[in-house]
């Protein structure tokens, strides 16, 4: 439980990248036992912060106290002598090793100095388990383990360095939300036994369920600390953004109208051979939002590619706009009016290098006015970008900066503003706001909207269950490469949709 | 942050004069440690360097043979540029120099025969080229089809694919394309018609209006990627080809394309060494202008002026190389290190930022992707 023994203090860390005041100044204490947050959105500084207390970048200037003594935090390994461990938001864990040799791993217990002691380790790993509530076993391959468990084994191995301060890096990013219930509970367990937590995150409701203090970062500075009970989502947000922020998306009922996308038994297989989505079936009507909730990882990539023409069907139908538009590469799919908003948007929404105006006209450049007789329109790619800026409300300092200089809400802004242009009967969207700050999530959000209401028919995918229910009409669940669930948005409650994600089936 | 101009912006000098930066400074190292190499094996680097600069630029004569040694560089080093802009390493230009060439000597001297008419020049020079570059269009197509279609990495199959065409080449010149005359001793084509050589330019120099040809298609390969929107397709699936898949490009096609346009290139090199300068194919004379046109590539940025601009350079040192052996008896192979020396300062340049503290201002160059990329 939280106690006023200091046993982490950061005082005047201040950092620079080149163009880049990352931390300013920055000041940050940790109390024994407690839970404390670091709240900000992205580019606020918190990794900058954190990365400083793990030994990965050094300060400018600022001094960093651990149990009241001066500490030189070089490099990682000083930090897990200090006794900080962290839990990084991608787990750094061997798959095909198990939970024990995942653990010892760099730090083995060795017999006669070369033969490795796995039992001395299974002991010790179990001891931890049982000491702080985690139920693991270390014979297990770490595979064979659902992602909540890895995110135990992450936490065992900083214990079991005899971590007392732990750094959780947005923990929560790939669990149900029963798995992130567990993960409060555990670390709550963990503080009981004296362990300090730092949890870095960005997602407001967890912060106030499960935090003793919150720590509010923006543009590298820390703006200001709050307990949960004197503060709210609201105040938080603007604490993180600097202005006044909506929350909750206003929309008026939906006003469904004709049939634009039916999918018939679609089938599809990764890049292994599996089938990874199996037997899907839905319809989206224009002027409606479907929602696609899920947890990463059960199908949503592979059905979204399916779906806009970059993946091959495996088996099934598709029929948009009432043509038959089965294994259609995508650009008659666009020709045909849809827009897609791609998960990955460095990797398929964008050419890095390329100018803003450029990425403008990425799947139009063909199209009159900016390609006539196969010339480029200089003229035209130059009008139509000023205009999408300005409408769209992009950042940046001109139409010819290489779009990958842009913040990722700026450049998230640029394909919506690219994918909204031309004219659209659906829109498919796939984890839209992922890693975006607020204020972009509002614009997109409300834009989103604008949409349906404009009689688009809107596909959206996310792993936010609370972007799925603050912005759907109807809501399918995915699991395990199925929509086990279709339910009307109104009528469902966040733990029936937790639980579906998790497995469970509807008719229980 | 929206201070946007009411117009297309204008390069500022030192936009312009940035990517020139590291090139430039790589060239100015390589002669600076070539030059103390000269001086270790005991030459006076000066004196070398003066007679390489007389040899190459010091006369009409010697402007003329930079321009004959640059003419096959451009061609091929536009070749290397193309595919490189659509994310592909073409090794494979000296196999497509060497088909070119063959052709167009076939063209060159049976042509008229199989016809059994003469052909006036204004028909069979074009056919000439044109079948050359086909050539060399051909055989870079099959190791582009080969990745776009399954997968198979073009770096393997256009070293394969050159070794195939050098010994087809080295087979039909010993045997179906031997030059009959009782006194040839070397495996070489009959001469070609004189209806298919391209003139000189001046009666007594040897440059040839294929170094015309040549800065002309310079400026054709940088209106076809920057201005038309094939090109805006070949960048794009070399800078990103999932976006490009996405963007509704046929990546599959374009990758074809990419490298039939560069086949063609390097094909039109070959072409133009036999009609407009040896008149006929004779086995190993090309050899090497398709690797040194990798070097000429990357020298150049893969962009069509700076490869002009290396391709002029690469003709000047051969060409003036053997004026600064003749001046200083030092070894011409000094040359070749300092070109080497060059591509591996432009192909490594963070040694050349770190020597002269060059901060990264611009994105790097990806050129290729890894295995399977």
């Amino acid at each position: 439980m939280a106690t006023n023994d200091i046993v982490l203090e950061a005082k005047g860390i201040t950092k620079h990248f080149p163009g880049v005041l990352a931390n300013d100044h920055v000041d940050f204490d940790l109390h024994k036992g407690e839970i404390h947050a670091l709240l900000g959105e992205n580019g606020a500084g918190k990794t900058t912060l954190m990365n400083i207390l793990y030994g990965l970048y050094l300060p400018d200037s600022g001094e960093i106290q651990v149990d009241g003594k001066p500490a030189v935090i070089h490099t990682p390994k000083d930090s897990i002598t200090l006794g900080i461990g962290m839990v990084h938001q991608h787990f750094m864990l061997i798959p095909v090793f198990t939970v024990a040799e995942n653990i010892m791993l760099g730090d083995e217990i060795v017999r006669n100095k070369i033969v490795l002691d796995q039992k001395a380790v299974a002991k010790r790993v179990r001891d931890l388990s049982h000491q702080y509530g985690l139920e693991i076993n270390p014979e297990t391959l770490v595979s064979q383990l659902p992602v909540g468990v890895q995110q135990r084994v992450e936490i065992v191995k900083a214990l079991y360095r005899n971590a007392h301060i732990l750094i959780l890096d947005e923990p929560t990013a790939v669990l149900t939300p029963q798995e992130a219930d567990e993960l409060f509970v555990i670390m709550h367990e963990l503080t009981k036994r004296g362990v300090s937590i730092i949890f870095i995150t960005h997602k407001l409701k967890e912060v106030l369920a499960v935090a003793d203090r919150i720590t509010v970062m923006r543009d590298g500075k820390v703006v200001g600390t709050a307990k949960p009970k004197e503060t709210d989502e609201a105040k938080l947000a603007s604490m993180m953004v600097g202005r006044e922020v909506i929350l909750k998306v206003d929309k008026d009922p939906a006003k469904p109208g004709n049939e634009i996308l039916k999918v018939d038994g679609l089938k599809v297989h990764d890049i292994r051979g599996l089938e990874v989505v199996r037997d899907v079936s839905f319809h989206v009507l224009a002027g409606e939002v479907l929602g696609i909730a899920g947890v990463q990882g059960n199908g949503q990539t592979e059905l979204v590619e399916a779906l806009t023409g970059l993946r091959s069907m495996a088996g099934g139908k598709m029929w948009f706009s009432g043509k038959d538009m089965t294994g259609k590469p995508p650009r008659p799919i666009t020709e045909t009016g849809m827009a897609h908003i791609p998960e990955d948007r460095q990797r398929h929404g964008l050419v890095l290098g390329y100018t803003v105006a450029d990425n403008m006209v990425l799947n139009t450049y063909y199209l009159p006015p900016f390609g006539v007789h196969n010339m480029l329109q200089p003229a035209a790619i130059d009008s139509n970008a000023r205009k999408l800026i300005e409408d769209y409300d992009v950042r940046t300092p001109s139409p010819y900066v290489p779009v990958g200089k842009l913040s990722g809400g700026n450049q998230q802004k640029v394909i919506v503003a690219r994918e909204l242009s031309h004219p659209v009967k659906l829109l498919v969207a796939n984890q839209p706001t992922r890693g975006l700050d607020v204020g972009s999530i509002e614009y997109i959000h409300k834009e989103i909207i604008v949409m349906r209401d404009r009689g688009v028919a809107v596909l959206l995918v996310s792993a936010e269950l609370d972007e799925i229910m603050a912005l759907s009409d109807r809501i399918a669940v995915m699991y395990r490469g199925q929509i086990v669930a279709t339910v009307d948005a109104a009528k469902v409650t966040r733990e029936q949709l937790g639980l579906w994600m998790a497995g469970a089936h509807p008719e229980e | 942050m929206q201070n946007i101009d009411g117009q297309i912006p204008v390069k500022k000098l030192r936009d312009l004069l940035n990517p020139l930066l590291v090139p430039l400074l790589a060239i100015f190292t390589a002669m600076v440690a070539g030059g103390i190499i000269i001086a270790i094996v005991g030459g006076n680097p000066f004196a070398a360097y003066w007679g390489l600069v007389q040899g190459s630029f010091g006369s009409a004569a010697a402007l003329s043979e930079t321009a004959v040694w640059a003419t096959p560089y451009i061609f091929a080093g536009l070749a290397v540029a193309v595919a490189f802009k659509g994310g592909l390493f073409n090794i494979g230009a000296e196999g497509q120099l060497a088909f070119g060439a063959v052709m167009a000597a076939l063209i060159g001297y049976a042509l008229p025969g199989w016809l059994h008419i003469d052909l006036p020049a204004y028909i069979h020079i074009p056919l000439t080229v044109g079948l050359g570059m086909l050539a060399g269009a051909i055989w870079a197509a099959i190791p582009g089809a080969l990745k776009a279609y399954t997968g198979g990495h073009e770096v393997i199959n256009t070293i394969m694919m050159n070794y195939i065409a050098l010994n087809i080449t080295s087979f039909l010149l010993n045997g179906p394309m031997r030059d009959p005359d009782p006194l040839n001793l070397s495996a070489r084509t009959p001469e070609i018609a004189a209806s298919a050589r391209i003139p000189t330019i001046f009666p007594d120099l040897r440059v040839h209006w294929g170094f015309v040809l040549a800065l002309l298609v310079a400026v054709i390969i940088w209106w076809l990627l920057w201005k038309t929107t094939m090109g805006f397709e070949i960048r794009t699936v070399g800078a990103n080809p999932d976006a490009a898949k996405y963007a509704g490009i046929n990546v599959k096609r374009t990758i074809v394309i990419t490298m039939a346009i560069s086949g063609a290139l390097a094909g039109l090199a070959g072409a133009i060494e036999v009609t407009a300068l040896n008149y006929r194919h004779e086995l190993g004379f090309s050899v090497g202008y398709g690797f040194d046109s990798i070097a000429i590539a990357l020298l150049g940025k893969t962009n069509p002026f700076g490869v002009v601009l290396a391709a002029i350079l690469f003709g000047a040192m051969r060409n003036g190389g053997t004026r600064m052996q003749f001046m200083t008896q030092i070894p011409v192979d000094i040359i070749s290190v300092i070109q080497g020396l060059i591509l591996l300062f432009v192909a490594a340049d963070a040694i050349i930022r770190f020597i002269y503290r060059i901060r990264v201002r611009e994105e790097r160059v990806v050129l290729t992707r890894g295995w399977g990329g």
